[in-house]
């Protein structure tokens, strides 16, 4: 077994030290009953590197891969071209296999990695400070309506209609054990998003108001109006952003005076991988700081006065405050926060405006395109990279036939919203950098060939 | 060990006993200092190139980002460079022997490594058409088979994201199985002290209130004081098992047994599984669910601290219970998704969505890639290896370091010891510093809390007896020092990239984030 480096001839000589006949004696404390001394059932021996590989590969043959066609999808998870180098420097063993920082003297690769990945979160959400990454955008999510419900010591969490719904599903699932309570609603297809109506449901026991910018239908709004009449009713307001490039484009949630924001940061550095693993961003005001979950890297000095980094304020999580913890989360999702920090070094601001400014400009062509085939109306008014189209029928069943004419088309309402007939029309289109004319000419004409 | 064993030898000059004088830039010729990326990047620099947007009119409103946003770039020899030079401030498995206790620091085949960046895995997207994606759905469903296998267990919840995130799962499915039964007044979860922090947390999160179990002389959970305290208001023990003792709870069957019969479910913390993988199934030992840290047991790599993975195996009983979304392979081998949309049809009692998408496929990949190549006498022999590698350094360290369970058996898959044997005024951490300067990562310490300044040693299977051997030598020089009081292990390490850290000064004034130092001009005024 190549992956074993003990020989036969070793494990004779161990056994002698331990002064064991055979390895069944260190088993000997696995009751007679629970031991397993046949095979696994249907599970073969081992296999030759090339023989799996043969398995793997035919596996993965059967997928339609995002980059051989066409391809329009996003709703939370976006495809950007990564740097070469970015996968390059990951792979590299001792950022690769390395533990979790908890001995800081020869960790410091991937401390000073998390204090610049904070660093580069904290200015491109516009708050205060961030942590060292969570395990995705829902969970995220979720972590902030429970910090808020702390803070704010209310259980009122009132969520956007523009919030994904996965991201809502996640959320209701966990206040069921935590006794929050959710305001929620389904959005509608018109082209403003909800925020009149988010300010009208604001009273004094709201702990939060919930809201993705840009939204699941890629609409984008003013956030500051809802901070302000989130703070006049002492609840705090928790934005949400699926897709950190368009913050190259657009106003910050922080600078809009959000309190917590968080967001998924798939976008830079980490590709699709069919939904994971992917990355939690999560920022917030200082003072709320020591409420947060998660891992944070902090800055400190060494016995010989040298700047070093540690993992810090420690003290609110599982395995020092146990049942008293500000969560149980344990692991952050460090390799993908390092293929996103390495990402938004490469781009740098100049590069990263770029890039928003072109996935816009890419975007808007798409949507005026895809608003002339007949039959097709775009619902958005304001939209970064990605926007939503009335087809003016079901929409399910025409990505369904788009995909068999070789194009991704987007993602459907009707996916996202099963049952809701008055979004069932509704296709949720994503338009970045990696979509060329010719992919927007592919989907229009075969949309228009779909509906004639 | 050096490579020139000829016995040839350059004529040298003696070497003066002076210090070398500190160096210009820090550096101490290969252990290169790095400056942040806001100290050497510029906002204006870009190591990218991205086409230019083609003439359109702005759709932004009135949201334009104007005011600068401080994201400093830098061109891509420089982030290679900086990166590089990062890396290598890093201790790594690639590097040497990684003994942490209960984390499971094992090679990371290249392969999987290879495997999970297939365009057919890597780029694909969650949400396309299920037709499209036949593949991904095939891995997902391929690992969930294999895993309940090993573990003889009747379903498995793929989707959970980390180790913390599984025990979630587990726990909210035993909480919706006792809701159904109308049985939601029972509050207690009974963990052992010896538990992972995480158990505690999760069973509080999910709304338990949680009572310690006391642990036996030998290490283990007393069973007689578990089974006095079952009656109609426990929920669920959470156990380890292997426990973080690193040995085996031989009762676990018969615990499982009283626990059923006292209307409560077994929860087991499988952080561990990979001293048993192929020897013995939890569903054999009664147990209801376990998570699986596929970065343990299935070897995908920690990444510098994740991501993870945390697929959970359950029993007949709690099946029913578990998250969406899962696959579900149908008889002409076609394989759907069990969504919201068909919840109620197909899974009824789900208690619902606990993360967007499908869970960690890119670690769902590199796992089955792992599985395959080992195949069930490769899964054996690596628990076997597991737990032969932890006895030896057991056996071949009790006479220097107090092995507080030594004497009552064999190990499982690490060797525990305690700070009994060292000199007064000498710890657990100076050992661990003093092993740093050895080379090694040190094992886990003042983990679990049972044991008194504990050193848990988790070797893995896949070290040679080389390896071992060196460690071992490694570490029986540090403990005799520290026993002999040796002073200058007090300040080790000496030789990393940085001395010991003042981790006080980092909690009581946080700097979590880097800013811009005040112009000098300004401070000398």
């Amino acid at each position: 077994m190549r992956y074993l480096p003990l020989t036969d001839h070793d494990r004779r000589d161990m056994l002698s030290v331990i002064g064991a006949a055979s390895i069944d004696d260190l088993f000997v404390d696995v009751p007679e009953a629970a031991r397993l001394d046949g095979p696994v059932h249907g599970l073969p021996n081992h296999a030759s590197e090339l023989s799996v590989e043969r398995h793997m590969t035919a596996l993965a043959r059967q997928n339609t891969v995002a980059g051989e066609v066409p391809f329009f999808l996003g709703a939370g998870a976006y495809r950007h071209h990564v740097p070469a180098s970015v996968d390059h420097l990951i792979q590299r063993g001792e950022f690769l296999t390395a533990y979790t920082p908890y001995q800081p003297e020869i960790a410091q690769g991937t401390l000073q990695m998390l204090f610049e990945f904070q660093t580069q979160v904290a200015r491109l959400l516009g708050t205060d400070v961030a942590n060292a990454s969570m395990y995705d955008g829902s969970t995220a999510c979720w972590e902030a309506i429970g910090m808020a419900r702390r803070i704010t010591k209310r259980g009122k969490a009132i969520l956007s209609a523009g919030l994904h719904p996965h991201y809502v599903s996640v959320a209701k699932t966990m206040a069921k054990y935590t006794g929050d309570v959710l305001d929620t609603t389904s959005p509608w297809l018109v082209p403003d998003m909800d925020v009149d109506r988010l300010i009208e449901k604001i009273d004094g026991d709201t702990s939060c108001v919930v809201v993705q910018y840009p939204d699941i239908l890629g609409r984008i709004a003013d956030l500051k109006p809802l901070a302000d009449a989130c703070h006049a009713n002492k609840a705090l307001l928790i934005a949400v952003v699926t897709e950190p490039v368009a913050l190259g484009a657009i106003r910050s949630p922080g600078e809009m005076d959000a309190d917590i924001v968080v967001g998924e940061g798939q976008s830079l550095g980490v590709g699709l991988q069919f939904g994971g693993p992917y990355v939690g961003l999560f920022g917030c005001k200082e003072k709320y700081v020591r409420q947060m979950p998660g891992r944070l890297c902090g800055e400190t000095v060494d016995a010989d006065g040298r700047r070093g980094f540690v993992l810090t304020l420690s003290t609110r999580e599982q395995h020092i405050r146990r049942e008293k913890a500000t969560s149980n989360i344990c692991t952050n999702s460090g390799l993908c926060a390092l293929a996103f920090s390495i990402h938004m070094t490469l781009l740098g601001e100049a590069g990263l405006r770029q890039l928003a400014a072109t996935n816009h400009a890419n975007a808007v062509a798409a949507a005026e395109r895809l608003a002339k085939v007949p039959g097709v109306s775009l619902v958005n008014d304001a939209f970064f990279n990605e926007f939503t189209l009335d087809l003016g029928q079901e929409a399910r069943p025409i990505v369904r036939a788009l995909a068999d004419k070789g194009v991704l088309a987007g993602v459907s309402l009707g996916r996202l919203y099963p049952g809701e007939a008055e979004l069932a029309n509704g296709l949720v289109v994503a338009v970045t950098e990696t979509v060329t004319q010719e992919d927007v000419e592919a989907l229009a004409t075969a949309i228009e060939e779909v509906l004639a | 060990m050096s490579i020139n064993q000829s016995g040839w030898r350059p004529e040298m000059t003696v070497k003066g006993t002076d210090e070398a004088a500190p160096t210009f830039t820090g550096n101490k010729a290969l252990m290169l200092e790095e400056a942040l990326i806001f100290e050497i990047g510029s906002t204006e620099t870009t190591g990218v190139e991205v086409a230019e947007p083609v003439t359109a009119t702005s759709r932004l409103g009135n949201l334009a980002r104007t005011a600068p946003i401080g994201l400093p770039g830098l061109s891509e020899p420089e982030t290679v460079r900086h990166y590089t030079r990062l890396s290598r401030q890093n201790y790594a498995i690639d590097l040497g022997l990684f003994p942490l206790g209960s984390c499971t620091m094992k090679h990371n085949p290249r392969l999987n490594e290879k495997m999970a960046r297939l365009p057919g895995f890597a780029d694909v997207h969650p949400l396309q058409p299920v037709d499209t994606v036949q593949g991904a759905l095939g891995v997902i469903n391929e690992l969930a088979v294999w895993l309940i296998e090993l573990t003889g267990m009747h379903g498995v919840a793929m989707s959970p994201k980390a180790g913390a995130h599984g025990e979630l799962c587990g726990i909210l499915c035993i909480k919706a199985a006792l809701e159904k039964r109308g049985e939601g007044y029972r509050k207690i979860v009974l963990v052992p002290e010896s538990a992972h922090g995480t158990n505690p947390a999760t069973a509080a999160f999910a709304g338990f209130q949680v009572e310690d179990i006391p642990a036996t002389a030998d290490g283990r959970v007393d069973t007689a004081a578990l089974k006095a305290r079952l009656g109609p208001d426990i929920a669920a023990v959470m156990i380890t098992n292997p426990n973080t003792c690193g040995l085996f709870e031989r009762d676990l069957k018969e615990i499982s047994d009283a626990v059923h019969a006292a209307g409560g479910y077994v929860y087991c913390d499988g952080a561990n599984f990979n001293a048993i993988v192929g020897r013995v199934r939890p569903g054999d030992l009664g147990v209801d669910a376990m998570h699986i840290n596929l970065h343990k047991t299935f070897s995908t790599p920690h990444g510098g601290g994740g991501p993870g993975s945390g697929p959970v195996v359950l029993s007949e009983a709690l099946a029913p219970f578990g998250p969406l979304p899962f696959t579900e392979r149908h008889g002409d081998g076609h394989i759907t998704l069990v969504e919201e949309e068909t919840v109620e049809d197909r899974h009824p009692d789900s208690f619902g969505r606990m993360t967007a998408f499908h869970g960690q496929m890119g670690m769902f990949t590199r796992a089955l890639t792992y599985i395959l190549s080992h195949g069930a006498d490769g899964l054996r022999q690596v628990a076997e290896d597991a737990v032969l590698n932890a006895n030896y350094v057991l056996r071949s360290l009790e006479d220097v370091l107090d092995a507080p369970f030594g004497k009552a058996g064999p190990c499982m898959h690490e060797a525990l010891f305690s700070d009994a044997n060292l000199a007064d005024g000498f710890s657990t951490l100076d050992v661990a510093k003093g092993l740093i300067d050895e080379g090694f990562h040190p094992m886990t310490v003042y983990f679990p809390l049972v044991v008194h300044g504990a050193m848990l040693v988790e070797p893995t299977e896949t070290e040679s007896k080389a390896a071992l051997d060196q460690f071992i030598g490694a570490l029986r020089s540090v403990a005799e020092r520290a026993k002999a009081g040796d002073a200058s292990l007090k300040s080790a390490p000496h030789f990393a990239p940085r001395a010991r850290l003042d981790e006080t000064l980092a909690a009581r004034k946080p700097k979590l984030v880097w800013k811009e130092p005040a112009p000098v001009a300004q401070a000398a005024e």
